[in-house]
């Protein structure tokens, strides 16, 4: 959807050049996100693909088309822009900030409206918002604002530059969470950019670690950056967690479950016994048939059955597609010290830290 | 004098004015046509001001371009007594009138108006400027990013953002104006200062007051009369706090 090829950028008086022969390719519907040390280009890299910044040299294409062969103003109206601190105009109500395209590209006042409408509630403003101007809202709502009018005449393509860089850590979570959840629905491509390694491991399909100059460092799916960092310099700007950091990629349903020390309400004490010493525990779940009734201490077992046995219920629960992150903190904070999975109400299985752990030897 | 005797003095002279204002207001040399001839040049410079100096200083103001011509200008017009540019521009219209089909008389209006003109560049062109320069460069980054081309930029963004700055400098400029058409009497012209001129002239000293009087009047109703104008003016939205920033008034 969008190709750079070998694109250097020198500003004027500049030592060396800003961006030096950079390649990058982003599929149609994929968040790629360019993040990097401050100066090593990937604002540059992003204003370079809507003109605000013209390449020295090297080829830029959007959908195929050279994007020097369409006029800077035409090519902009195409791709969506949002910026860090949003620059919506003060003058207009945010209904008039969200019709800026439309308006420019001569929609009917009907059809504006409606739009104007429906991307409120896409970025969840509430519709009161509409006839409020910039200043009446918080800085998370002005956020939402901003990407609402960068949505506004459907491009298929967005730049983002250090949109969630202002609001507070708490905020950032949650519009990070809502671009998403935005991004599930639109399916736009999207050229994120951030200095935060953490936002480019939540956000991209695929991240571009860029070094000064702009030199592509790594490119890849962020599990696979994580696993494998091409070279010292991007082991050093993932920082010193790696391996928390790739829990949150990774989905329970990636890693093998484990039974568990379940044993049948028709058991015997001693078959529940002989299962908590194979797991090496002191607890032991209830199944009846394939459904999970909740566990029980070692202690509780009195005389021969399981039958007069209450068994407590599983406070902790991670579903099929929770992240390992999600798992491992169910895991050490349950006191059975293994979360059971769910796929939706059925239980799939256990895990267990020390599979976690396993998963991420590999 | 006792102070009864004063206030008897003060109290027969108000009288004389108010009378003076009963008797003078008619035909072509009463207050009224004054007010006319006074409005007429004071109009025709400021606008003829603003025609020249917010395109200019819109553009170069959204281009970064200019900023020495600014300044140099704001110096050059705070040096500039308006009574020098008065007398400098007589020969000048004289001439005019004489060898070209321009102007008929090179007295009266035509130095007046180039002396109020010339009054009126400088605050007018440098608020403008200075506004244009002060509007929020995220703003303007985000607009270019939508595809605004630069010319809408500047009339449909740049300008309204900074409305409140360059009305606060047409409204500090036309208070100037009004206030310094009064020289124009010395030229020749009407206005609110042949009262003055020909008062001090023939020691009318009821005349020379009541000039004085019909000036300030309508220095405050013009003050007011854009001060209104401002309200009504400035985009909701904007923060009218912004009137802080006014470049302060230039010395006649």
């Amino acid at each position: 959807m969008i190709r750079l090829e070998n694109v250097t950028k020198v500003f004027p008086g500049g030592s060396g050049p800003a961006v030096h022969q950079l390649s990058l390719d982003v599929a149609e519907g994929e968040i790629v996100v360019l993040v990097g040390p401050s100066g090593c280009g990937k604002t540059t890299t992003l204003k370079m693909i809507n003109r605000l910044v013209e390449p020295t040299s090297g080829r830029i294409t959007v959908a195929g088309e050279d994007i020097m062969a369409i006029p800077a103003h035409e090519l902009r109206r195409r791709v969506g822009y949002v910026i860090q601190q949003i620059g919506l105009f003060p003058h207009r109500t945010i209904a008039e900030n969200i019709a800026t395209v439309p308006r420019l590209l001569g929609w009917e006042r009907t059809r504006i409206d409606d739009r104007v409408g429906e991307l409120i509630r896409l970025v969840d403003l509430e519709p009161g918002m509409r006839n409020r101007y910039p200043r009446e809202l918080s800085g998370g709502q002005r956020q939402r604002a901003g990407v609402a009018r960068a949505l506004a005449a459907d491009p298929p393509v967005m730049l983002m530059d250090e949109p969630f860089g202002a609001v507070d850590p708490i905020v950032r979570g949650r519009l990070q969470d809502e671009l998403l959840d935005l991004q599930r629905r639109v399916h736009k491509t999207i050229v994120f950019v951030t200095h935060d390694i953490d936002e480019a491991i939540k956000l991209g399909d695929r991240v571009a670690i860029l070094n000064i100059g702009g030199i592509v460092e790594q490119y890849a799916p962020p599990a696979v950056i994580l696993r494998d960092p091409a070279n010292a310099f991007v082991k050093a700007f993932l920082g010193s967690h790696r391996g928390i950091k790739r829990l949150s990629l990774i989905p329970v349903g990636e890693v093998p479950l484990e039974d568990g020390p379940m044993v049948d309400r028709s058991a015997t004490a001693r078959d529940a016994r002989a299962c908590m010493d194979r797991y090496g525990v002191d607890w032991f779940g209830i199944l009846d048939g394939k459904e999970l009734v909740g566990w029980a201490w070692a202690s509780d077992l009195d005389g021969d059955s399981l039958a007069h046995i209450d068994p407590k219920p599983f406070e902790a629960r991670v579903s099929l597609d929770a992240s390992l992150r999600e798992a491992l903190d169910t895991i050490i904070t349950s006191r059975t010290r293994v979360a059971p999975v769910f796929d939706g109400g059925r239980f799939v299985g256990t895990i267990t830290a020390e599979g976690i752990s396993r998963e991420l030897a590999k | 004098m006792d102070g009864q005797a004063n206030r008897g003095l003060l109290m027969e002279f108000l009288g004389d004015l108010l009378q003076w204002f009963g008797e003078n207001w008619s035909g072509e040399t009463g207050w009224l046509a004054r007010t006319g001839e006074h409005l007429r040049v004071s109009g025709a410079a400021l606008i003829a001001a603003m025609a020249v100096a917010l395109p200019l200083a819109g553009w170069l103001g959204h281009t970064g371009r200019g900023g020495l011509l600014a300044v140099s200008v704001i110096n050059i017009g705070r040096a500039l007594p308006s009574f020098g540019i008065i007398a400098l521009a007589l020969p000048f219209t004289i001439w005019l009138a004489r060898s070209t089909p321009l102007i008929d008389s090179g007295l009266g209006f035509a130095p007046t108006f180039i002396a109020l003109f010339l009054l009126a560049l400088p605050p007018i062109f440098t608020n403008t400027y200075a506004g244009i320069r002060g509007v929020d460069a995220d703003v303007v980054e985000a607009a270019r990013g939508m595809g605004i081309t630069e010319r809408r930029l500047v009339l449909d963004v740049e300008m309204p953002i900074a409305s409140p700055v360059i009305l606060t400098g047409i409204r500090v400029t036309a208070v100037q104006v009004v206030a310094t058409a009064t020289l124009g009497a010395l030229v020749g012209y009407g206005g609110y200062g042949r009262f003055i001129v020909d008062g001090l002239a023939i020691q009318d000293r009821l005349q020379l007051v009541a000039g004085a009087i019909l000036v300030a009047v309508l220095s405050i109703l013009t003050e007011i009369g854009f001060s209104a104008l401002e309200r009504f003016v400035v985009p909701a939205g904007i923060s009218r706090r912004r009137r802080a920033d006014v470049v302060p008034p230039v010395a006649v």
